[in-house]
């Protein structure tokens, strides 16, 4: 089985959010860049098939050169080798697209991404891959098992989950679940080492062509104080519930 | 040329009251555009039900093989009613289906894509709408450039607008095609209220101590008909399930009253959470960061203050019945 691994460099999720340039772009300045969180938990269930299925897996990014680091670390936990499509990722789109004509020279037939960068949050690309290439696709999903080339995979719904079958070819976008967050990998010394040697390509984009395109960013207007009521005063409490911000 | 808006029901054929959030907020962008409002619907039982947030005409689809969602046939269905109707904006809501379907719409018509949209566009030449970005931390002002703009709309962000119209409801027939994506079950947590369907949502951290003590979380949420939902580490520490856990890499909530016990409040929780509209935090900790997101707060012991207000809120609910 070749595995393809979409991976987002994307803000730590603890870095304060910031923008430049009149609101335009994000600021970086001081900004630790990790794997997209959702994509490690892909990465680390692909680790899985690795292990016990003998599957190899490639890790591809659509980014500039800012992104290696991040493709490193995800060869440091495992992936056997790495491609980077050199192209600032604009919209979901034109992301798409590149990864298409990735999979389709790789001849992958199982994609696994995050269901959503944790930065632009747009949620398209794994889906709109599937979709150009004519591949089976399930979002959110909780669960994933490969047998010859048939899947079952489970994906969270509104208030439960839904088990699907169908078969290979097949995109998923993943989530927490896909694995626990106990099983993620920190990557020792030794993959360290060997992830330095193992082949990351680059590669150069085919089309542009995007959809959309981001004219600014805002922040959230900055919110009144909170008002505090006593402990021995809940009655208070449902009163301005009721009342003042009449939620109840 | 038409504003087309997906209204997605229940297996029981009953829709969503989000139906009726992206209802209202087409028939706004149809006035805006001057065009005609068009609601596609997959075996709702009531349909009239869409003429009172401004429904004009309601293609319904009919169709027992549809019984069950199925991605690729939802799709289908949308791509053909929006070329049917010549529908220039398409409004799908941004739930657990509608953030499957929409980007694989958004290829087969060809149409830009944005997802988890907050407002009514800003503009809509060029056509820009502004969308929650960076985990809620942030909004994106988003320029869709395609004829065809696809539009997935935030639960809870635009509201319910009343405006009666005199509707009608037109049969609609698509082709479907046999594909190999099958569900074979679904297992549906009943009886309680989901947090994406919740106005209100109860949740507990860490400072509850242990599993033992989320009796009363869940009578707080059962008085005010609340879904209950926890912090990460409680989930990290099988306290709680996972289906529970909201936040920045749990679920997004988004609603009109937040209460948080015994939760400090940590940025990936706040950013999760901060799309409600209400917040309301009780810590013992008056340093506690959720004191500076929330807009009600009580410093004070959970186990004190908690079984109070539960006894208060009882009483509050008989004399407001």
């Amino acid at each position: 089985m070749k595995i393809l691994v979409c991976i987002s460099h994307v803000p730590d999720t603890t870095s304060k959010i910031n923008f430049t340039d009149n609101d335009t772009k994000f600021d970086t300045n001081g900004v630790q860049f990790v794997i997209n969180p959702y994509d490690e938990f892909a990465l680390t269930r692909a680790m899985w098939f690795k292990e016990k299925q003998g599957a190899t897996i490639t890790v591809v990014n659509v980014g500039n050169a800012s992104t290696e680091p991040t493709l490193r670390k995800a060869l440091a936990i495992g992936a056997d080798n790495a491609i980077r499509v050199n192209m600032e990722a604009i919209d979901g789109f034109s992301v798409a697209q590149e990864l298409a004509e990735v999979v389709k020279s790789g001849e992958y037939n199982l994609v696994l991404a995050g269901k959503e960068s944790i930065d632009y949050n747009g949620g398209m690309v794994p889906g709109m891959l599937a979709s150009i290439l004519d591949y089976n696709f399930v979002n959110a999903c909780i669960g994933l098992e490969v047998e010859g080339d048939k899947a079952t995979i489970s994906r969270e719904i509104d208030g439960g989950k839904e088990i699907l079958s169908c078969n290979l070819p097949l995109v998923i976008a993943g989530q927490k679940g896909l694995v626990e967050e106990k099983d993620l990998k920190i990557p020792n010394m030794r993959g360290i080492m060997m992830a330095r040697k193992k082949p990351l390509s680059v590669i150069e984009p085919v089309s542009s062509e995007t959809t959309t395109s981001t004219k600014s960013f805002d922040k959230p207007a900055a919110k009144s104080a909170c008002k505090i009521v006593e402990a021995d005063n809940v009655e208070e409490l449902i009163n301005l519930l009721h009342n003042e911000a009449k939620v109840i | 040329m038409s504003v087309l808006v997906f209204a997605e029901s229940t297996s029981e054929g009953k829709f969503k009251k989000t139906s009726f959030e992206v209802t209202s907020y087409g028939k706004k962008i149809a006035e805006e555009l001057a065009t005609n409002l068009v609601v596609l619907s997959i075996n709702a039982s009531e349909n009239e039900a869409l003429y009172k947030y401004g429904a004009e005409k309601v293609l319904n689809v009919s169709n027992a093989e549809l019984s069950s969602f199925n991605a690729k046939n939802y799709t289908s269905i949308i791509v053909q009613a929006a070329e049917k109707e010549n529908a220039q904006v398409i409004i799908i809501d941004s739930n657990a289906n509608g953030l499957y379907i929409a980007p694989m719409v958004a290829v087969n018509l060809k149409a830009g894509y944005a997802s988890n949209v907050v407002e009514i566009p800003s503009s809509t030449a060029p056509f820009t709408v502004k969308r929650k970005a960076f985990s809620n931390k942030a909004f994106n002002n988003c320029s869709i450039s395609t004829d065809v703009k696809i539009i997935g709309l935030a639960k809870n962000s635009y509201g319910l607008f009343e405006n009666e119209v005199s509707g009608s409801i037109e049969d609609f027939s698509p082709v479907i095609t046999e594909n190999n994506l099958k569900s074979e079950s679904i297992e549906q947590t009943t009886g309680k209220v989901t947090i994406a369907d919740a106005d209100i949502v109860v949740s507990g951290g860490r400072g509850l101590k242990g599993p033992e003590n989320w009796g009363m979380i869940e009578e707080l949420a059962s008085i005010l008909g609340a879904a209950t939902a926890c912090s990460k580490p409680v989930s990290d520490l099988g306290w709680r399930s996972h289906s529970e856990h909201v936040g920045q890499t749990g679920k997004p909530v988004a609603a009109n009253l937040y209460i948080a016990i015994g939760i400090s409040g940590a940025i990936q929780h706040l950013a999760g959470i901060n799309s409600s509209k209400v917040k309301v935090v009780i810590n013992t900790d008056p340093d506690a960061p959720f004191f500076k997101a929330a807009d009600y707060g009580i410093v004070g012991d959970a186990f004190e203050v908690v079984p109070k207000l539960i006894e208060k809120l009882k009483e509050f609910k008989v004399n407001n019945a």
